[in-house]
């Protein structure tokens, strides 16, 4: 199998496993959580809390 | 005028500055944005606590990720991170990154420039998986929190777009500054002095999303080319690499952050980036005949 070849089928699996993984964080809450965190002040985010 | 490849850089790095922090009247008052555009998450390092922020921070949601009830991951914002580094690869850290802008402002401080050796590059992959990956996962304070360490211990772009902004504008949050803040304080100079003195000093030795980002640089759909017939060695394009790689020798290097540099400086025009689907790894230099 040339090196071409086998690069698109490994960027294709890496993007299976990103959309996989944004699939499965969207369900199980992960989106709030990531807003919550980045609609407050976060104070031990800067070192402060 | 011509309009070079170095100024269209600029402007997208100026554009991506200006979407990813639209809320500069936020400053006047120490509030932060806090809509529903923070759900999504920033190509480029940009603390989600800074005042005009209008994305959150990728890191800092993998960060907070762990602290799903169900399992200790952030599986979203790493699947975006994946998906955008393996379309764009470090083409993020050299166009879309608004500290990577802040970066190359400062490096145009006149001073002695000097260039690292190669084993402080891996520094940022260490910081990667203990401050990013391990300890969100693992540490816990006692109400059952997991802290978003690099955030909290590390980050200087939380400390200078965050921290400094929000102390600045709340008096009474100062009674809380103690040791952390010391040490993201003093984090923070050596890094602005760094970037004085080094070009880019933060994305070479520091940055965990160019950690990321380089290691899919040699499957990223943006990518670099060298036409072996056309390269004459000369070392043109490695003399004027801000990251200190070699593009005729490493068109692809994790190091790269495809700015075109080497691209505008070879006289004989072998060097390229597109985005494209062929590696072209024939066309490569093959150094051990070289």
């Amino acid at each position: 199998m040339g090196s071409d070849k086998r690069t698109n089928i490994f960027r294709i699996l890496l993007i299976i496993i990103a959309v996989v993984m944004i699939v499965f964080g969207v369900m199980h809450g992960e989106v709030s959580i990531a807003l919550r965190k980045a609609i407050k002040i976060c104070l031990e985010c800067i070192g402060i809390g | 005028m011509k309009i070079t490849r170095e100024i269209k850089r600029k402007i997208i790095q100026v554009a991506a500055f200006g979407y990813s922090n639209p809320w500069l009247g936020n400053f006047a008052g120490g509030n932060i944005y806090q809509g529903n555009w923070k759900q999504f998450c920033n190509p480029g390092m940009n603390c989600y606590s800074c005042p005009a922020a209008g994305l959150a921070c990728p890191i800092g949601a993998m960060q907070a990720g762990a602290n799903s009830q169900s399992y200790r991951f952030g599986f979203y914002a790493t699947g975006v991170v994946l998906a955008i580094g393996v379309v764009l690869g470090r083409a993020v850290c050299g166009f879309l990154c608004p500290f990577g802008l802040l970066q190359e402002l400062i490096h145009k401080i006149p001073s002695p420039k000097l260039h690292l050796p190669k084993w402080t590059t891996y520094i940022k992959y260490a910081l990667l998986a203990i401050f990013v990956i391990l300890m969100p996962m693992l540490a816990m304070d006692g109400t059952g929190v997991r802290s978003p360490s690099f955030c909290k211990y590390i980050c200087p772009v939380g400390t200078l777009e965050g921290g400094i902004p929000i102390l600045a504008s709340h008096p009474e949050l100062r009674s809380l500054i103690g040791g952390i803040f010391t040490l993201k304080m003093a984090i923070l100079i050596v890094v602005i002095v760094g970037c004085v003195l080094v070009s880019r000093f933060f994305c070479k030795v520091m940055c965990p999303l160019g950690a990321i980002y380089g290691m899919l640089n040699k499957v990223s759909l943006y990518r670099m080319d060298v036409d072996s017939a056309k390269c004459i060695s000369c070392a043109a394009c490695s003399k004027v690499c801000p990251m200190d790689v070699e593009p005729y020798k490493v068109p692809n290097s994790a190091e790269c952050i495809r700015c075109g540099h080497c691209i505008t400086a070879c006289p004989k025009e072998a060097l390229s980036a597109g985005f494209k689907l062929n590696t072209k790894e024939s066309n490569t230099i093959d150094m051990k005949g070289a």
